[in-house]
């Protein structure tokens, strides 16, 4: 896989699951769950998110619940990158199962402000600003996670092995 | 009892979870930081059920297809909203029920089971030795009884129940060693929030608990429940104890499966090792708004309260249900206060009413809820704006019983019954 190149959107530590999806809107269809992402800490969020942007944040992202929809909803914006210094480990499995990628590499969330270039280079597992050159290495994913994740989560994976297992068996 | 991995050298070296990841995953041996592919033991579902039938229909998986890998492996319990004060709830339990039916789950507990992680352990659904997963992040509840209980997501558990499997990565495992005896009126719970207020709730990102040492002996099955319940807020995977005679008895009073406890071996590799002295702890308040920003209760002065909470899969068994009427025998909760009590099952709230323990906390003036997660999780006896609630449950997150300007401190069930007596935050031991 080529270099992944995207915008950073840049956020602090401990960004919880109630900051990325308050609870008052929760129950809400995911168009206008939408609308609310990040409210209590980047309310312009949802407004100037484009395709392809890339989180990029500090400490213990996605801390508290183990509520899906945290997840879910970053991946309905056009999210598939987070990088960060560390990831809450609910979070970090939920990514996987939908299919974001997890890029995880302490410091890295310093090296980036709001809006620069950011190049992630999956093969080397290294982290660029190009801006400042600055570089961050990290763990790419592999094996049967990167399976999962490169067909896009963990359901299109069952859809492929129901489909498999309901054909007609020959006896 | 388990078989012991031998290295070729013949030492043996694996920690408890790494040695119930390595059975699961068919492997001699397994190293933290590894990815293995488990086969699960047991899997628990709460409300979270209904959201299985449109994640299938969003992943274009049709139903016909999909099936439970093994019904005697899967639990459903309905626990969060229990019983449903609003139309949309009710109906969230409608589709949970018609959607289990369907699916011909065996084993399933509607609103009158109680808390899915007490009725789980009670029932017989958990043993030693397994790997058990659920849609709720206090599964790690189950290492009470030597289980490796983790929480996981409504779509990897959609994935679960129709392969029976589930990725993990090997976790390092920390060794918690609680030397000495815990004075007078210090439960568990005063040690988790003392560990959390020491060493932060990240203390165990990623890492798997184990319990040990004279403390964790003599401690109660209640007390290992509510302990393993809180590994979690330490950041934990998992929070494992052995399984001595205490739990072999428990669970073979409940179930008639068999099932193999695993010890850890005797060099097993700790990323780290903390030795704490028990006899030093003190009663312990997480004040607002995390879990580890914990002070004694001693230290925690003139701070007025208007309710008190004794509920959640964190505390309200037995143990506690005792000491808080040990301590308001013939006494009566402080008038400004509201003192809610729900015991976490069924079975506990009639052992309570037998032994006379319900009706010596109904004449202190306490008010006796249903078992469910209503009380924890701001369903039930929510907080109004500025309002103080002392809590023995697991989590004070700014809104989570209620107003966001309400302020929720947690104890353990003691200086919560003590609280409510004195109408202000204080060490039981100023009242028994």
């Amino acid at each position: 896989m080529a270099t992944i190149k995207g915008r950073a959107r840049k956020f602090g530590d401990n960004v919880n699951t109630d900051a990325i999806t308050p609870s008052d809107v929760l129950h809400l269809p995911t168009e206008e769950l939408k609308k609310h992402t990040f409210r209590p800490i980047f309310p312009d969020f949802p407004n100037t998110v484009r395709e392809g942007d890339i989180i990029v944040a500090g400490t213990n992202f996605g801390c508290g619940s183990s509520r899906e929809g945290a997840t879910a909803v970053l991946k309905e914006l056009g999210i598939r990158y987070i990088v960060c210094d560390s990831m809450a480990r609910i979070y970090l499995r939920n990514c996987v199962a939908l299919g974001l990628y997890p890029v995880i590499s302490k410091g890295v969330g310093h090296l980036f402000n709001e809006g620069d270039d950011i190049e992630i280079d999956l093969d080397r597992g290294e982290v660029n600003n190009p801006k400042t050159g600055k570089k961050a290495p990290f763990k790419p994913i592999s094996g049967k996670l990167k399976e999962v994740l490169d067909g896009g989560g963990i359901l299109p994976f069952l859809k492929k092995i129901t489909e498999e297992t309901s054909k007609p068996k020959q006896a | 009892m388990g078989c012991k991995i031998r290295t070729p050298e013949g030492r043996t070296l694996m920690t408890i979870v790494e040695k119930i990841l390595a059975r699961a995953s068919g492997q001699k041996k397994v190293s933290p930081g590894e990815y293995v592919t488990a086969r699960i033991d047991m899997a628990l579902m709460n409300e979270m059920i209904r959201l299985i039938q449109p994640v299938l229909s969003k992943a274009g998986i049709r139903q016909e297809t999909f099936r439970l890998w093994d019904p005697e492996r899967l639990v459903v319990g309905i626990d969060h909203r229990v019983p449903p004060t609003e139309v949309p709830f009710a109906d969230h339990q409608k589709r949970s029920r018609e959607f289990a039916k369907k699916l011909g789950i065996k084993y399933f507990y509607d609103v009158a089971g109680g808390v899915a992680h007490q009725f789980m352990v009670e029932k017989g659904h958990v043993r030693p030795g397994e790997l058990i997963v659920g849609t709720d992040s206090h599964t790690t509840t189950y290492g009470a009884l030597n289980a490796a209980g983790t929480g996981i997501g409504a779509s990897e558990m959609t994935y679960v129940i129709h392969m029976g499997e589930l990725w993990f990565m090997v976790p390092e495992t920390l060794l918690f060693e609680i030397n000495g005896t815990l004075p007078d009126l210090v439960y568990s719970k005063d040690i988790v929030l003392y560990i959390a207020g020491k060493y932060t709730t990240e203390v165990a990102q990623y890492k798997a608990i184990e319990w040990k040492g004279p403390v964790i002996d003599a401690m109660s099955i209640d007390g290992r429940l509510a302990m393993g319940n809180m590994s979690v807020e330490l950041g934990a995977k998992f929070g494992l104890f052995r399984a001595d005679k205490k739990v072999i008895d428990y669970v073979k009073a409940r179930t008639n499966k068999p099932f193999t406890p695993v010890e850890p071996d005797p060099d097993a590799q700790y990323a780290q090792t903390y030795r704490i002295d028990g006899s030093h702890i003190e009663p312990q308040v997480a004040l607002p708004h995390s879990v580890g920003n914990v002070k004694k209760a001693s230290e925690v002065k003139s701070i007025r309260i208007d309710q008190a909470v004794i509920a959640s899969c964190t505390n309200g068994r037995m143990e506690d249900l005792e000491i808080a009427a040990k301590i308001l025998k013939g006494k009566k909760v402080h008038p400004d206060v509201r003192f809610y009590v729900a015991p976490p099952s069924w079975e506990v709230y009639k052992e309570a009413m037998d032994k006379g323990v319900l009706s010596t906390l109904l004449d202190s003036g306490a008010m006796i809820g249903n078992a469910s997660c209503g009380f924890c999780t701001g369903y039930q006896g929510v907080l109004s704006k500025g309002e103080r609630c002392i809590a023995a449950t697991p989590r004070n997150f700014k809104g989570r019983m209620g107003s966001p300007e309400a302020e929720i401190y947690l104890a353990s069930a003691a200086t919560v019954a003590a609280s409510a007596l004195k109408g202000e935050i204080c060490d039981p031991r100023e009242v028994l």
